[in-house]
């Protein structure tokens, strides 16, 4: 009985990995195999030395390590203190976080842009109209970041939620504030450790979204990297498969750069 | 195991704990009802009830987690009720396992040493001599995940000893352990507090783990002080029938209110107290206080016996249908079966009386 299981593990797990590695493999191979000329990495230097690589890229990183940040300091406390004071109200916030994933971006994004449209006209004479201006600063639209953040909301709320469940955060503040720390020091010193998981989690989840964002970036008229894949791919078939295997690399590289740091973090600190 | 150096900064500070008024309200429920009660300095007083009466709430209330709705709470003289619980001063230990996951034993301990802002060095060594206190000098790097749920709530009393506080605060630690850890960890518990001098505040609903080891007891119900006594007293002289029938096994034998005395089993003894209006009584006896001889004539008869080691308890029928408990000493109690027919009487005592129960 055990062994038949063992065997048919070994089936799904085959097909599923046939299902995920052939398109790959097929992609990776009609990007390096040009007809006529044998094996070469063309397609791929072509891209790195396309204008705009470097730039797009870093853009889309700069906007994620934003984005990270606000919607962390956001929700963490937020969460904490609901956790604490107010548990009842969970249902309620649960369902306001998970909005961003029922409201379409198309739709979203055709707000914020009438929103963009619409300020400037009726507050050119406030400061708010500088407001208007600097967020729309194409080397850094802090609006993307707006918008991300609450795109990433559901994201963040489930990993949070998750972590949370898994300590007992009342009696971990308590406790920590018995001993003389105070509300900030309990929360930073006491409870963040022990969310490590899930704060590497909902940093993880953000970060996948925001490099692969396209449609708001592309409405609102700024260029990040899947922007930028798109306008360079769109031209020539092999450069635009050899541009989402790169993207792809991109995404996974960054991913576990960041759970290597995290894992390599927890075990510094169980030792010091 | 000695005190080291803690023992002379805490004995000298004991302090005295006073609840005035105490009223606690959530939602309809009322948490407390007025609680007074105050605390000697240096005493190891235990707060005892049934769920929901309070005690709890009472405890957290002195750590500085709750707050009244009105009424105070004094350390030493001084209202600190509205100071923060960070700054009270008092070291809690938790019915569940409180260490903090991420660090280890010894870092747990030293946690508070760091909240203060201790130098690295002394506060590594006070957590060692702390971890020694409580017998686990060995685990100091072990996280709580390797340790016993009994290792882990020692961990937990040095870590709420290690600021050196004016009252200590026991919140059901034993209650999450398995009986012989839990039999253990009580007299360690006692040993230390008794050690240090520092005022304690055991919070529990076992009432033999509250008479084995407080110097005082402080009954609760529905958030009020029922007594406050001596664990002798308190199992003796019971000030109401609520703390009589909670502390204790007590029984309970119809009777007659005759004037000053109550007739009982064909008995006329004197009250106890002052005797309820109505003259139809209940009489609370305890087992121990139940004379039972076996009678071929007798109209009550055991109905069943369980062997405690040097003493059984039989569960008596008397005519009337009221069923009591007896502790016999076993070698008189093993002739008396289920089945066997007995006289019941009480010693020529004064015998507690309350209202007949519904």
């Amino acid at each position: 009985m055990a062994r038949r299981l063992n065997v048919w593990r070994w089936v799904v797990l085959g097909l599923a990995a046939l299902y995920f590695l052939v398109p790959l493999a097929a992609s990776v191979v009609f990007t390096v195999d040009v007809p006529g000329q044998g094996v070469t990495f063309d397609a791929y230097t072509q891209i790195v030395s396309t204008a705009g690589f470097g730039s797009s890229l870093l853009l889309s990183l700069e906007l994620a390590l934003a984005t990270i940040a606000i919607v962390l300091l956001l929700m963490v406390p937020a969460m904490v203190a609901l956790r604490l004071s107010a548990p009842r109200l969970r249902p309620v916030v649960e369902v306001v976080c998970s909005l961003p994933l029922v409201v379409p971006p198309i739709a979203f994004v055709a707000g914020i842009a009438t929103v963009l449209k619409w300020g400037p006209d009726h507050l050119s004479r406030t400061p708010l109209f500088e407001t208007f201006v600097a967020i729309q600063n194409p080397s850094f639209p802090f609006v993307l970041v707006l918008a991300y953040v609450v795109m990433a909301l559901p994201f963040v709320y489930r990993a949070l939620d998750s972590g949370l469940r898994a300590v007992d955060v009342r009696t971990l503040v308590e406790a920590a504030r018995s001993c003389g720390a105070g509300w900030p020091q309990a929360l930073v010193r006491a409870v963040l450790p022990n969310l490590r998981g899930a704060l590497l989690n909902a940093a993880f989840l953000t970060l996948a979204l925001v490099l692969g964002e396209f449609t708001v970036a592309q409405l609102l008229g700024f260029q990040p990297f899947a922007v930028w894949i798109y306008s360079v791919g769109g031209s020539q078939a092999q450069l635009s498969v050899a541009v989402s295997v790169l993207s792809l690399l991109v995404t996974w590289a960054l991913l576990l750069a960041l759970a290597g740091v995290g894992g390599r973090t927890r075990t510094a600190s169980s030792r010091g | 195991m000695t005190a080291t150096t803690l023992e002379p900064t805490t004995v000298g500070k004991a302090a005295t704990v006073e609840f005035q008024g105490l009223r606690r309200e959530f939602g309809a429920t009322v948490a407390l009802d007025g609680l007074d009660l105050t605390v000697r300095p240096g005493e190891f007083l235990a707060l005892l009830g049934p769920s929901g009466c309070g005690k709890t709430t009472a405890l957290r209330m002195l750590a500085g987690f709750e707050h009244p709705d009105s009424g105070a709470v004094l350390v030493d003289g001084e209202d600190v009720t509205r100071v923060p619980a960070h700054r009270r001063d008092a070291g809690m230990v938790f019915q569940s396992y409180s260490l903090f996951p991420h660090l280890n034993a010894l870092d747990n301990v030293a946690f508070g040493l760091r909240m203060r802002k201790v130098r690295t060095a002394e506060r590594r060594s006070r957590a060692a001599e702390l971890l020694e206190l409580v017998g686990l000098a060995d685990k100091g790097d072990r996280f709580p995940h390797q340790l016993s749920g009994g290792q882990q709530q020692r961990i937990a009393l040095a870590r709420a000893l290690a600021l050196r506080p004016r009252v200590l605060l026991l919140d059901e630690p034993l209650s999450a352990l398995d009986a012989k850890v839990r039999l253990a960890l009580r007299e360690e518990i006692r040993r230390l507090q008794q050690e240090l001098g520092i005022t304690t505040l055991f919070v529990t609903h076992d009432q033999e783990e509250a008479l084995s080891i407080a110097d005082r007891v402080a009954v609760m119900r529905a958030g009020r002080l029922e007594q406050c006594a001596e664990p002798g007293e308190l199992y003796g002289r019971p000030a109401t029938a609520f703390v009589a029938e909670f502390v204790g096994t007590m029984s309970r034998i119809p009777g007659r209110l005759a004037g000053p005395d109550v007739e009982v089993l064909g008995l006329r003894l004197p009250a106890e107290g002052t005797p309820p209006t109505a003259s139809e009584v209940d009489v609370l006896v305890r087992p121990e206080a139940v004379h039972v001889t076996a009678d071929e004539g007798g109209d009550a008869q055991v109905i069943a016996t369980a062997f405690l080691g040097a003493t059984t308890r039989l569960t008596v029928r008397l005519a009337d249908g009221t069923e009591v408990k007896a502790d016999l000493p076993t070698h008189e109690a093993t002739a008396l079966g289920a089945g066997a027919a007995v006289r019941v009487s009480l010693p020529q005592r004064p015998v507690l009386v309350a209202e007949r129960a519904a």
